[in-house]
């Protein structure tokens, strides 16, 4: 039987990669994805921990936390969508008018 | 000794158990690797792919846990809506869009990777102390009952919260309106207009289609012209990609943005606002010289 450690550390494999994406990459729609996989990563913690547990609440947050990324990424994108028209780049280096 | 251990285990279980292993380290394996496939992979597309397979693997793994219905959530949710929304906004910003490999702050990638593997080994020290024990035996609310037992919780102890959320989901949907909006800047082109247009434009008849007489017939093989040239009118711009895109555009035209032409695709390109018409004209003047 899979122990509920494997999940956890197959989650904490996913979310690094997933913050290493968010650091290194300069396209923001790339940047976006990698933080969906640190959400997703989480959730498999959350499920993980859940089965642990014998009880359905881990189920229900990470029930919560995809609700909330699904919202987070329809006004992510729709922010990305108006940079883009402004800027015509999708590159997270260019939306530096704040830096000097 | 976790090897001896999980031998043991699979020697004395039966073979539903050793069914579940075999698909958790496959599909682990296959997640990370899809996961760094995505970090190191320059094009967008690539990457929105490689995230989908990492998300199906995971919806098999709620599911392998007793989550069936995170599982079918994350299948319709994720991979389904949030996804197809990245791919949608990829096309808008512009298919061929990659990453540039030059670094723009000096040094960042390598301190990018030593704040991943200092994050790594936290993360590591945190779990391996904390006591996480193994699974009870599959009780009552995680078989068939699973989703039974989300709804009374939900409907219950989470039930605020869940209130909360529609609020959320209406703001985010507000939001997202106001942000996605755009003033028309010209007027509405008139039907008398659009077909002024179509005949004083040069090119009244329909656009050729693409692969006319070339080597296949897929959509961006451009068609052969009598003189065995290739006609570039007969390859939509959106597949051309943003690059070919006229550069003195005025940002913020609406005219200009390829994903303003992309439903134009079924039409022909000489319906679009008077802006581009001088292009195509241009264009089909030269092929007809």
């Amino acid at each position: 039987m899979v122990s509920p450690a494997h999940f956890v550390a197959l989650s904490v494999i996913l979310f690094v990669i997933g913050g290493v994406g968010v650091l290194v990459r300069r396209n923001a729609l790339v940047v976006f994805m990698c933080v969906e996989l640190m959400l997703n990563a989480a959730n498999l913690a959350f499920v993980a921990f859940a089965r642990m547990h014998g009880a359905l609440d881990g189920q229900v947050i990470a029930f919560f936390v995809m609700v909330v990324a699904a919202a987070e990424v329809v006004v992510g994108l729709a922010i990305l969508t108006s940079i883009f028209r402004a800027r015509r780049s999708a590159s997270v280096d260019d939306a530096s008018l704040m830096k000097y | 000794m976790t090897g001896q251990l999980v031998t043991g285990h699979i020697v004395a279980a039966g073979g539903a158990d050793i069914a579940r292993e075999a698909t958790f380290w496959i599909l682990a394996i296959v997640a990370t690797a899809a996961g760094l496939g995505m970090v190191l992979s320059r094009r967008a597309v690539h990457c929105a792919v490689l995230l989908a397979v990492v998300m199906l693997s995971l919806a098999v793994l709620y599911a392998l846990q007793g989550a069936p219905f995170l599982a079918f959530v994350q299948v319709i949710v994720y991979t389904g809506a949030v996804l197809m929304l990245f791919l949608f906004v990829l096309m808008i910003v512009g298919i061929s869009s990659a990453d540039s490999v030059v670094e723009t702050i000096r040094g960042q990638r390598l301190w990018a990777g030593v704040a991943g593997i200092g994050l790594l080994v936290l993360l590591t020290l945190v779990v391996g102390h904390a006591a996480i024990g193994k699974a009870p035996p599959a009780s009552a609310s995680f078989g068939s009952s699973n989703m039974t037992g989300i709804a009374t919780l939900l409907f219950t102890k989470y039930v605020f919260a869940f209130e909360v959320t529609s609020a959320l989901l209406i703001t985010a949907a507000l939001g997202a309106m106001v942000l996605a909006h755009q003033e028309r800047l010209s007027p509405k082109p008139t039907q008398r207009r659009l077909s002024r247009e179509r005949i004083g434009g040069g090119h009244p008849t329909p656009l050729p289609g693409p692969g006319t007489y070339a080597r296949h017939n897929a959509v961006d093989m451009p068609a052969r012209l009598p003189d065995g040239s290739t006609s570039a009118l007969s390859v939509s711009e959106v597949l051309t990609g943003p690059a070919d895109a006229p550069d003195d555009a005025q940002p913020g035209d609406p005219a200009a943005l390829p994903g303003e032409t992309a439903p134009a695709d079924a039409v022909p390109a000489d319906a679009v606002p008077a802006d581009t018409v001088p292009a195509n004209s241009a264009m089909s003047s030269q092929e007809d010289a």
